[in-house]
């Protein structure tokens, strides 16, 4: 008994964790996608689980020596009928996971374009020791640990890192996906309405990393307008000197905007990464080169 | 003269690490100096160090997972205590550059030090006693193992207070591993200690996969073998096809941090996601090298415990097969989140819930073993019903983490911190647990006290659901692991919970340990003199206990699975046998010797201190060359010995 009730006490927890900003309490059609999923896998899993546990303990206990209403089997009796359930009822459950597994990666693939009724905008993420750079190519500027979006509309994230491997997670919006220098890796996310979600890194990278957190700030399409215009008019250029210092490693850095910034400055990171400190060109840019037209096919 | 060793080493300005190490320090050396005082060298050196014995090393490789448990324990105490702590705006009393080490080495220990010599110990002292023989293949080969994997662990806690520990956690990924990200010497201890106890875990796999290939009672066909021998078959497979793969990472690693090479490096062609397949190529076997012979020993006690042949010993056989090759196809679920295809994702998703099925066969097994038995609540049967609830929610978290879109939201969050430790404390800790109480009696003539194992086993229970629910909770709250400093003021009451179950487990290993001293003291009154203290059903307990060096005076008949019982339900006849002269291995010095030139070694490669390498590998390469080439073995026990020896019993 007591073990039931530790057993639905871990079921408890579900609740428990939608009070608070994490993966229950989804903001945007992937995370819902993901609860959705995590909570059908659950309930299907269950339907063994809990008959399982409920016969070992009925099982432990009215077998115990000292029962004497209990009948006793022998060596012998052994059923090959059962070992045919023993078999089907885990193949059977799993069956029908493969089912879900295969269709759930298909339609939640982080690089899969989401229909929006605007256009999507695109940002660059940047990993740094520790810190996240956020670069908007289209708008021109950029932003330290806070990533503003519009609401309702797609957001088509390019990522890599210009330091050790770090994992990109807004929980409420949905799937996380690692940044790594010299590579670009692809993510799709929306913000259903305006908010503040926090996000951090979910890949351990060192002495900062717990300090490694962003906010999203998601707001009504005018307000997006309107901040564009306020980051244009304030703050500094990201340029060269600019990223240097930037990159420099550093904790628990405060948001800042850029009022300009390369547009190239990603692919550029990509290869500065890719290149070895000593030669300062030959194989790296052939590399970075490889990855730029990886922005339109990987959308 | 002495490459990057200096004074800094030692981290005098950090009081924790000092302060523990000293106390580490005083205990060996009280121990050292009672041992002198004593007048036990001799008997140590003749008895256990150089003991080349399968029982005696078990119990060596059993006593080293112990102690190292305690480390790895009290490294999981200040981790716990420091999130519970470190909330808000307080910084709790480690910094990163510390809780960083901390739980790189709780990770590394208790998988490489604690629970692999657990197994290994338990496998040794059991597999030769169930198979009916006499030692394994390569008795010599067996006490370098064990050796390597002592100096692995003295290597890693040399860290303590001669330079620093890794700083990576225990995967050790690439860059933060490379030379430009962690250029001190922490990620060296790290890869040199597990290079050398790697060495002696191979050796054992391929000793013990020639021992039970070739090397069993008359009769004894596969299909007659015990389960746990099985499982110890194929968990020893894996050792021998996975551990090469581990270290040829290492290797890489290795020279991309001492000779600038640049595998694994951001730049110049480097390629840090093929140390994240080839580190998961190795870990996921790993973790069934691990749980498949704690499955075994589950399999021995619940079947003994019920009083019941095993339910269906074919499925079990297969399953335990299934699921060893099966292990080698599920690597990449460790990093769904690298960006893999979707095509990719799902096939992996797909074999790693497949494992699923044969596990589910063997938890139906042992309940349909039960069932219309005669089930006695020994402390191993506590462990192993404890272990059947755990294991099947553990197994239930695991197959949501391989659903590629769950685990993008659950990856590195500590619900998987929790979901692992589920499967680890509840199956692989809880089966060693069970497997020390069960087979205790067989290696020491005496039982242990049943109060205390009971106490532990609650303990460990209770203590293991308060630790680790509310971490499965913080999981989906959106937490992520390893972190130094909690950003969220409302996760802290669970964490404090985690605490308090962290705690709780304290007071089971404190029972262990008070179960211990408590049975030693009246191990008068708790005598075995049957040798069978449990009804066993398999050979080990046909012979007495403690058993003589040469296990079984006659090698016993097999005719059927459970061989004891089925002997003791035909009642032959106890006619005294016709004894043989038994020939046994001489005890040897060579892997306590070479273990102590590959601590010198292994310190100076870490220190980069090059003649002194250079020496100590020679040392050992000599010695190890000198063993193999010995033709003086084995010695003869006469019959007439061995006859006064049996009748004695």
């Amino acid at each position: 008994m007591r073990y039931l009730l530790l057993a639905l006490g871990l079921l408890g927890v579900a609740p428990l964790g939608g009070c608070s900003q994490g993966i229950l309490d989804p903001q945007g059609p992937i995370a819902s996608a993901e609860r959705l999923l995590l909570i059908n896998s659950t309930a299907i899993m269950l339907v063994v689980v809990i008959p399982v546990i409920v016969a070992t303990l009925a099982f432990a206990w009215w077998y115990r020596t000292s029962n004497d209403r209990a009948s006793r089997g022998t060596d012998e009796s052994y059923e090959e009928r059962i070992e045919f359930v023993v078999w089907s009822i885990p193949a059977l459950t799993v069956i029908l996971l493969g089912g879900v597994i295969w269709l759930g990666s298909h339609q939640l693939d982080p690089r899969m374009r989401i229909p929006g009724k605007s256009d999507p905008l695109r940002v660059d993420v940047v990993s740094l020791d520790w810190k996240w750079l956020f670069i908007y190519p289209d708008q021109g500027l950029a932003a330290v640990n806070q990533l503003v979006i519009p609401a309702g509309a797609p957001v088509e994230f390019r990522l890599t890192s210009a330091t050790v491997m770090n994992s990109f997670f807004v929980p409420q919006l949905g799937s996380q996906i690692y940044t790594m220098g010299g590579m670009t890796t692809h993510l799709n996310l929306l913000a259903d309405k305006p908010g503040e979600y926090p996000g951090f890194s979910a890949n351990f990278s060192g002495d900062g990393f717990s300090e490694m957190r962003f906010v999203v700030k998601s707001v009504s399409p005018d307000n997006f307008n309107a901040w564009i215009d306020q980051a244009r008019g304030s703050g500094s250029a990201l340029d060269d000197a600019g990223y240097t210092e930037l990159a420099k490693p550093s904790k628990a850095v405060s948001p800042t905007t850029y009022h300009s910034v390369d547009p190239k400055l990603f692919e550029r990171i990509i290869e500065k990464t890719v290149t070895a400190p000593s030669s300062a060109s030959g194989g790296g840019i052939e590399r970075g080169g490889r990855h730029a037209p990886l922005r339109a096919a990987g959308g | 003269m002495l490459g990057r060793l200096s004074w800094d080493a030692i981290p005098f300005n950090e009081p924790l690490p000092l302060l523990s190490g000293a106390v580490v320090g005083i205990v060996i050396l009280a121990v050292l100096v009672t041992v002198t005082i004593k007048g036990w060298w001799p008997y140590l050196w003749r008895e256990w160090l150089t003991s080349v014995d399968h029982k005696r090393i078990g119990v060596m490789y059993v006593t080293l997972g112990l102690v190292m448990l305690l480390r790895g324990f009290s490294d999981a105490i200040m981790m716990r205590t420091q999130q519970a702590i470190a909330v808000g705006g307080a910084q709790g009393y480690l910094p990163p550059e510390h809780y960083n080490q901390v739980f790189s080495a709780h990770g590394t220990i208790m998988i490489f030090f604690v629970a692999m010599p657990l197994v290994i110990g338990l496998m040794n002292f059991a597999v030769p006693l169930q198979l009916g023989v006499r030692d394994v293949a390569f008795p010599v080969l067996n006490s370098i193992s064990l050796w390597l994997a002592a100096t692995g662990a003295l290597l890693i806690n040399l860290s303590l207070v001669i330079g620093n520990f890794a700083r990576t956690g225990w995967w050790a990924y690439p860059p933060l591993s490379e030379l430009a990200f962690s250029p001190d010497v922490g990620v060296d201890y790290y890869l040199w200690s597990l290079q050398i106890s790697g060495i002696g875990t191979l050796l054992t796999g391929i000793n013990f996969v020639t021992t039970i290939l070739k090397l069993r009672a008359p009769g004894m066909t596969y299909m007659r073998m015990p389960v746990f021998c099985w499982t110890a078959l194929a968990s020893n497979l894996l050792i021998i096809a996975a551990f090469p793969v581990l270290t040829a990472a290492f290797v890489m690693l290795l020279l991309d941090r001492y000779l600038g090479m640049h595998f694994f490096t951001n730049e110049a062609g480097g390629n840090q996601m093929m140390y994240a397949n080839l580190f998961w190529a190795w870990g996921h076997p790993e973790v069934y090298i691990l749980i498949l012979p704690a499955f075994g020993i589950y399999s021995e006690v619940v079947a003994t415990f019920s009083g019941k042949a095993l339910f269906s010993y074919r499925s079990m056989v297969w399953a335990t097969l299934g699921i060893c090759i099966l292990s080698f196809m599920v690597w990449l679920h460790h990093f769904f989140t690298m960006g893999a295809g979707a095509d990719v994702n799902a096939v992996f998703g797909i074999m790693s819930s497949i494992i699923a099925v044969p596990t589910g066969v063997k938890v139906f097994n042992w309940l349909f073993t039960m069932f219309r038995g005669r089930v006695v609540f020994k402390t191993p049967m506590l462990f192993s019903v404890g272990f059947i609830i755990t294991f099947v929610i553990g197994g239930l978290t695991g197959v949501l983490l391989a659903v590629p879109p769950v685990d993008f939201v659950l990856h590195n969050s500590a619900f998987l911190v929790a979901h692992f430790h589920n499967v680890i404390i509840g199956g692989v800790v809880f089966g060693v647990l069970a497997g020390i109480n069960y087979w205790f009696p067989k290696a020491f003539g005496f039982t242990l006290d049943e109060r205390l194992g009971k106490a532990s086993f609650w303990s460990w229970l209770i203590g293991f659901y308060l630790a680790f629910v509310p971490l499965y909770a913080l999981g989906l709250m959106g937490m992520t692991r390893r972190l130094q400093h909690i950003p969220d003021p409302s996760w802290q009451p669970l964490l404090l919970v985690a605490e308090a179950g962290a705690i709780v487990i304290f007071c089971g290993i404190l029972c262990q340990v008070a179960q211990l001293y408590v049975s030693i003291r009246t191990r008068e009154r708790r005598l075995d003199p049957t040798g069978d203290p449990w009804d066993g059903r398999t050979l080990e307990w046909s012979t007495s206990s403690p058993p003589p060096a040469y296990n079984f005076a006659v090698l016993p008949t097999v005719e059927t699975i459970d061989a004891f019982w089925q002997t003791k339900r035909t009642g032959r006849a106890a006619v005294e046998p016709a004894y043989e002269a038994i020939e046994m291995p001489h005890n040897s010095p060579a892997g306590f010797i070479t273990a102590f030139f590959a601590v010198i070694m292994g310190f100076s490669l870490i220190w980069q201190i090059w003649w002194l390498a250079v020496l100590g590998f020679l040392a050992a390469a000599t010695v190890v060359l000198i063993a193999g080439w010995s033709i003086e073995r084995e010695h003869e026990i006469t019959a007439a010995e061995v006859a006064q020896m049996e009748r004695a019993r």
